[in-house]
């Protein structure tokens, strides 16, 4: 065994090295000249914003993307992956946010899926006794017979942690993998992590969680806007040089802020609460107001956004617009007082394939195109074509099907129609998700268009930039709660209206005590 | 393929004017006009009750129990009959409706409340609904001779030949395609088929949509079954066994997707009568009985097959000249 010295002078042989790696998508440049290189018994931690590259990376080094240029070496030679299958005969694994896997078949078959011991026929002696050697090895508390549904979101890690190990795999990468779990579990999965360490293994970790990244990694590689901004190791730096690292830049100057003349207040929220799911989230809104809403991937942004919306009912906390108190139990009711809602995932919760464009964007407003007791058709055709030729939607004819348009088209339509129930307050959950850097910039126009109509926006984002560019103010969850409150160009200290502040705020750092 | 799509409802039109010419040629009196209106009148009951069934499938759902709604609302109302042998027909009609539309909203509440899943719902009130007959009549049946005139006579009404069971069908496609593009329930039903997450962020309440759907489709089944019952003569346990499965069959060739969200008036007219004319020709065409289910099942089958397959090439049109091409067709 050499000694830590002595392998920071001679250079280790990696396990894995990527150069040079590019990858674009039409409009948008993934990744940039990447470079870098995982050592044995070495976590490596992956950080940068939301959109810096990092999914690229993993999806690029699990065989789902062929770079578009540069190489991958592993186990001694250039690999180019076509498949996942040759990704894990090269001895990498990777254990994502959300684990994919058989809920209905049990722990051994999830573990050796696609692999399972014998040849024609399984064999099922084999299969469960390797199944519980390798879980004695990590010490896992539940049995291979078990199935999947009665595990933990952690018992679930483990298994997926098992299941790298049966491919002996020699990189495993862990795409967030404290987002779901307990102080206590996290314990353990750090347990098994030193454990895959001292084995040998090369672990690539991304997390947002400062503290998890200096607790865990040895050497950590930054990436903003697909390109590698600094590589080092983990002792040598702090929480501040990084998250400079992944902001990189002076946010207000990419985003020209419009002036917008703030009127009175429209919304009023007081402690809205449910189970499990957010807590005591209280905010007021104005006219002509953006308010951005910003927090790591599941700090319960979304989900407090839906229940104001009434997709969910809310355990206590009260909703006042220009002085009245709502009840809203069911969306209808949230469309009634004048409230709109834009999805996330537009795809899946907005759209209706099957149906036109007029049909599509006249949904959440038919109401409005009722003359006595039938729907008016040219009521709606006009709606559509003032909607549908403001938000330059491309088609050959109102009457297509949603089906038939790109994605971008198809997102515009969703948009199109939440404008057409004429809210008041529009809520706007992550709107540049998934889009190009053209159309980016096109959304971020429009946003600031619909606050000189003198809407109330609010704005959901991961994306710092996005968030600071456009926000008059933001705030900021964590882990159910707000965190902090920023209001732009205002504040001192941890309070700032910077990036480091938010940042910090939202990745639970030492600066919540002091902004709240 | 993708112009079977397109055009789907006129090609099933065209296929089934080939049929009816080459049936025509094979065996000269299918082609004759007085059975043209036989075959208008028998096919009757299944226009009406596909398209009810078809709103059903908009739904994401289906209605197995429509045969079974049929067979007993025909049975308690020709059992009224004989309680109140002289009431107008219009009557007899009202209460098959109230019967057929109720036993259909305690399908609608048990998978709208209870979200119980529409296949297995239906499966079991089909069993109770056959059951309750023999509880009610008895293990006997009605015959001509139990009903009276107004209420036998009824169906055998005709107007310019065809009877009556056909123009009150054709009412029926008339409201139902008023009520799928003129109103706001009936776009309902295909935005909670088409994507039934954005329809709950749409304000439209999947519950009340569901209710809708299957009393609709159980008034429709329930009228049909005292038009039927009234028009054979007779009411049993047994008549109209299986025939949900035809008018289900109906709705997937005229286009209705399985999927929901996707369906049209007059594609599960063309569906229903295609089928109207196989059963109707193979007859005449002197096909041993034994033979005509296997081969109207197999008729089907292709059918379904050329849909499916259809339903599976549409491609988007991200082009610009692809996209002019389409506005040109439009127009």
């Amino acid at each position: 065994m050499i000694t830590d010295e002595l392998a920071a002078v001679t250079t280790p042989q990696p396990v894995l090295s990527l150069s040079h790696v590019s990858k674009s998508f039409p409009g948008v440049r993934a990744l940039h000249d990447v470079s870098f290189a995982l050592y044995p018994g070495q976590v490596t931690a992956l950080i940068g914003e939301n959109g810096a590259g990092k999914s690229t990376i993993v999806k690029i080094l699990t065989g789902i993307y062929v770079p578009d240029e540069g190489e991958i070496v592993a186990v001694g030679k250039v690999q180019h992956f076509a498949s996942p299958r040759d990704s894990w005969a090269a001895g990498i694994a990777a254990i994502h946010q959300e684990t994919v896997m058989f809920d209905e078949l049990s722990v051994a078959e999830n573990i050796f899926m696609g692999h399972m011991p014998g040849g024609r026929f399984i064999d099922w002696r084999e299969t469960k006794s390797r199944a519980r050697e390798l879980l004695s090895r990590i010490e896992a508390d539940f049995d291979a017979d078990a199935p999947l549904k009665t595990l933990s979101v952690a018992q679930k890690h483990m298994v997926e942690i098992t299941r790298a190990l049966s491919h002996d795999a020699s990189v495993i990468i862990m795409d967030e993998p404290t987002a779901a779990l307990s102080r206590h579990e996290i314990d353990e999965l750090f347990r098994i992590v030193a454990q895959l360490k001292a084995e040998g293994r090369s672990i690539i970790f991304i997390s947002h969680k400062f503290d998890e990244i200096f607790r865990l990694s040895d050497r950590w590689v930054c990436l903003r806007d697909g390109e590698k901004v600094g590589e080092g190791l983990t002792s040598d730096v702090t929480e501040p040089d990084l998250v400079r690292l992944m902001v990189g830049r002076p946010i207000d100057q990419v985003f020209p802020k419009r002036d917008i003349p703030i009127g009175k207040t429209v919304l009023e929220v007081n402690g809205l609460t449910n189970a499990t799911e957010f807590a005591d989230i209280s905010f007021s809104l104005r006219k002509g107001e953006i308010l951005g809403l910003y927090g790591l991937v599941g700090a319960g942004r979304s989900e407090a956004m839906q229940c104001l919306f009434g997709m969910s009912q809310p355990t206590r906390g009260s909703v006042t617009m220009e002085g009245v108190t709502l009840s809203i139990r069911e969306p209808i009711d949230a469309i009634h007082a004048g409230i709109s809602y834009v999805p996330e995932d537009r795809q899946d919760q907005g759209a209706f394939l099957p149906l036109g464009i007029r049909e599509n964007i006249t949904m959440a407003s038919l109401a409005g195109h009722v003359r006595n007791f039938l729907l008016s058709p040219s009521s709606e055709r006009a709606a559509t074509r003032a909607l549908g030729g403001r938000l330059s939607v491309k088609a050959a004819h109102w009457e297509q099907a949603l089906g038939e348009l790109s994605g971008g088209n198809q997102q515009k339509v969703v948009i199109a129609k939440w404008l057409a129930t004429k809210p008041k307050i529009i809520i706007l959950d992550e709107p540049t998700k998934g889009i190009d850097v053209g159309s980016k910039a096109a959304v971020h126009d429009f946003i600031g268009e619909l606050a000189e109509e003198g809407l109330a926006v609010i704005l959901v984002s991961s994306e710092l930039p996005e968030i600071m560019g456009l926000s008059d103010r933001v705030i900021v969850m964590h882990e159910g709660r707000i965190a902090a409150q920023f209001e732009r160009g205002k504040g001192t200290g941890a309070a700032a209206w910077s990036a480091e502040a938010i940042v910090a705020a939202a990745t639970g750092g030492p600066v919540q005590e002091h902004a709240a | 393929m993708s112009l079977l799509l397109r055009y789907r409802e006129a090609i099933l039109a065209l296929i089934i004017a080939l049929m009816v010419t080459g049936i025509s040629l094979y065996a000269p009196p299918f082609g004759t006009l007085s059975n043209g209106v036989g075959v208008l009148n028998d096919t009757a009951f299944l226009f009406m009750m596909a398209l009810a069934q078809m709103i059903v499938i908009l739904t994401r759902g289906i209605d197995l129990s429509v045969a079974a709604n049929l067979a007993l609302t025909g049975m308690l109302t020709g059992m009224f009959n004989m309680v109140f042998p002289d009431l107008p027909a219009l009557i007899y009609v009202a209460l098959a409706l109230a019967i057929g539309g109720g036993l259909g909203l305690i399908n609608g509440s048990l998978i709208a409340f209870l979200r119980i899943p529409p296949i297995v719902v239906t499966l079991g009130t089909l069993a109770i609904f056959r059951g309750t007959i023999v509880v009610v009549d008895g293990g006997s049946q009605v015959n001509t001779s139990d009903m009276s005139s107004t209420f036998a006579g009824f169906p055998k009404l005709e107007l310019f030949g065809l009877s009556s069971v056909f123009w009150i069908a054709a009412i029926v496609a008339v409201l139902a395609w008023f009520f799928l593009g003129q109103t706001r329930s009936g776009r309902g039903l295909y935005a909670v088929g088409g994507n039934p997450v954005a329809a709950r962020y749409c304000g439209i309440s999947l519950p009340y949509q569901q209710m809708l759907a299957y009393g609709i489709s159980g008034a429709v089944a329930g009228m049909s079954g005292y038009l039927w019952v009234a028009r054979y003569g007779v009411a049993y346990v047994e008549i109209a066994s299986g025939y949900e499965l035809t008018v289900i069959a109906a709705c997937v060739i005229g286009g209705v997707s399985i999927g929901g969200g996707v369906g049209t008036v007059a594609g599960t007219l063309l569906g229903a009568l295609f089928i109207g004319v196989i059963v109707n020709a193979l007859p005449v065409m002197q096909v041993s009985p034994f033979w005509q289910m296997a081969i109207s099942g197999a008729v089907i089958l292709a059918a379904v097959i050329i849909n499916a397959r259809a339903e599976g090439r549409a491609l988007k049109l991200i082009l610009p000249e692809a996209r002019r091409a389409a506005a040109q067709a439009k127009r």
